[in-house]
């Protein structure tokens, strides 16, 4: 008997031993990368980082407010563009399309579900190859902007939001919706009064990883914002390049000072790093919260 | 305000559900809805505020009359139709999003209709004190609606279609997902209520429904294919003591065993 127990503290101390293996196996390459890129990204993370742009540098110094402008222009009108659209369908299918008898809208909802899908699958780099298409088509192949950038990250970020937007408002409880329908309200004001506001959390951190989906995206935006050395505010006209788009090519282009452009490159890559934790922290953050009401509630009762 | 159902038949898709039932319910008086479980209560009970339509799929032929007016003519809007007849459901539903005060007021809110600061204090005071829980939660008005017991929630939700002054309060088994504290609040309530409103309740507890009714209706199904008729229908004290059917008199007996 004390031999079996024995055997079995062993194969159980041994089997969580592996597991514990794992789970720091798992850990080790997100700590190297973070690691790394604090080391040798803290080098040039300097005042002139933040306020300078690469206008007629070709050595050290320099900076990437111009990337980190772009970024910031090119991630905000995606995200204009995208959440409309996205949180649009996803309301449209939840509140309308699942509760009809109508076969043309049936369809209709199927048919927009099977294009959000295909959206989904679609790899980034065809995203920018179309609307490199469209671009040349209509003004021109040597045409570049930061605004073309922004539709070709809208297509990638509109099925990531609309699919995690889907899934927040189904969750509403159907008795909300019945209980704002029986004081004789019209639908449209308990989507707007109820629905959304009991899954405004949810959709929220659908937004911000919606965000943090299209924020690192390099390859379309090479293709249609191109890259520059210089501010460009103006997203409808002109190349503006992001803070990926600036690593690569603070990498690719090095001139003599290789040193140099590395360096910048690695500061480049901590900033947007920095960035796309500090999103998926906010929406932990929104999510916890969320429960954490939850939880107080129930306690009450 | 007297509720007058005439040939009512209700339909999911191609199953029916309420069989042809013609039934006055009086007004000012707690008339309660019984019979097994399936046999269409919830659905006759929800042809009375249109609320069955918003199923998809449902459907509803017959006519319901509230002091003469038919609520199914056909320029008569659901909505506003709705918006006259209150009603609780099964499960205490407040809103999570809004404060207790809030969820009072939230039928106006959520019908646009704007009131004053006075109106708002008044209407909230009002409906909570005729739901029998102002005293308990006058001190904290403004903490989520969500917080509170579920007895409490549910007077809240009662609470909630009152402030409409509405006539007619259509009630779901309002006190099976409660303990038999607030239960006995709730009937409680539902005697001062019946003073003023005309109270339609669903329950499958009969000695609630001794209690608390003044007429009983008793509904059956042949098979689950025809829906739910109308077996028999008059004053609770005639309905529990000398049933004319004998369908009636065997659920009675059934039910109390
Ligand atoms: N949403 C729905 N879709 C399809 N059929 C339904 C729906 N709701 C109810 N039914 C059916 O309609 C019939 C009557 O249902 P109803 O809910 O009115 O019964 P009930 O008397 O309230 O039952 P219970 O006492 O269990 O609440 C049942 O056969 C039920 O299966
Ligand atoms: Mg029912």
């Amino acid at each position: 008997m004390l031999h079996i127990a024995k055997r079995r503290t062993v194969a159980d101390r041994v089997f969580t031993g592996g597991l514990i293996a794992c789970g720091v196996l798992a850990i080790v390459p997100l700590i190297s990368v973070v690691w790394t890129t604090l080391s040798r990204g803290s080098e040039r993370l300097d005042i002139d980082f933040f306020t300078q742009s690469m206008r007629g540098i070709t050595g050290a110094g320099g900076g990437a407010l111009h990337a980190i402008m772009g970024t910031l222009l090119i991630t905000a009108s995606a995200t204009l563009i995208a959440v409309p659209i996205a949180f649009g369908t996803a309301l449209w299918l939840t509140e309308y399309a699942a509760s009809t008898t109508s076969p043309a809208v049936k369809a209709l909802a199927r048919t927009v579900r099977g294009v959000i899908d295909v959206l989904a699958g679609i790899p980034s780099i065809v995203a920018g190859l179309f609307m490199y298409a469209v671009i040349a088509l209509t003004l021109g192949p040597g045409y570049r902007s930061g605004f073309a950038g922004a539709v070709a990250l809208a297509l990638i970020m509109i099925p990531v939001v609309e699919r995690s937007g889907e899934e927040v408002l189904a969750r509403v409880p159907a008795e909300l919706k019945e209980a704002g329908l029986a004081l004789g309200a019209p639908q449209w004001s308990v989507i707007l009064r109820v629905v959304l506001p009991t899954a405004l959390p949810g959709l929220v951190s659908a937004l911000l990883l919606g965000i943090s989906r299209i924020i690192g995206e390099t390859a379309p935006l090479l293709l249609v914002a191109g890259f520059t050395d210089s501010m460009n505010y103006n997203l409808s006209a002109g190349r503006m390049i992001s803070l990926p788009v600036y690593v690569y090519s603070q990498w690719q282009n090095k001139g003599v000072d290789a040193q140099a452009y590395d360096a910048r490159a690695w500061s480049a890559a901590l900033v947007l790093l920095a960035g796309v934790l500090l999103l998926h922290g906010l929406a932990g953050l929104v999510i916890r919260l969320q429960r954490q009401n939850r939880q107080v509630r129930r306690a009450r009762r | 305000m007297t509720i007058k159902i005439e040939n009512l038949n209700a339909y999911y898709g191609a199953l029916q559900a309420v069989a042809d039932v013609s039934l006055t319910i009086q007004e000012c008086a707690v008339t309660a809805l019984i019979g097994a479980s399936g046999c269409g209560k919830s659905t006759l009970l929800r042809c009375i505020n249109r609320m069955h339509e918003i199923i998809p799929g449902a459907l509803v032929s017959g006519v319901v009359r509230l002091n003469e007016t038919n609520l199914y003519e056909p320029q008569a809007d659901p909505v506003a139709v709705r918006a006259r007849v209150g009603m609780v459901f099964q499960r205490p539903n407040p809103f999570p999003t809004m404060s207790i005060a809030e969820n009072v007021l939230a039928g106006f809110r959520l019908r646009g209709e704007r009131l004053s600061k006075t109106e708002s204090q008044e209407t909230v005071e009002h409906a909570l004190s005729a739901a029998n829980l102002w005293s308990e939660v006058k001190d904290r008005l403004k903490s989520p609606g969500t917080g509170l017991s579920g007895g409490q929630q549910q007077r809240l939700c009662i609470a909630r279609a009152l402030a409409s002054r509405p006539d007619v309060l259509l009630m779901d088994e309002p006190c099976s997902a409660l303990d038999p504290a607030s239960t006995g609040a709730i009937e409680e309530l539902l005697g001062e209520l019946r003073l003023a409103h005309t109270v339609v309740i669903v329950t499958h507890n009969l000695s609630q429904a001794m209690r608390v009714a003044d007429q009983v209706a008793f509904m059956a199904t042949t098979s689950a294919a025809n829906g739910g008729h109308l077996v028999e229908y008059g004053s609770s004290t005639q309905m529990f003591d000398h049933p004319a059917q004998s369908a009636t008199q065997d659920y009675i007996a059934g039910r109390f065993g």
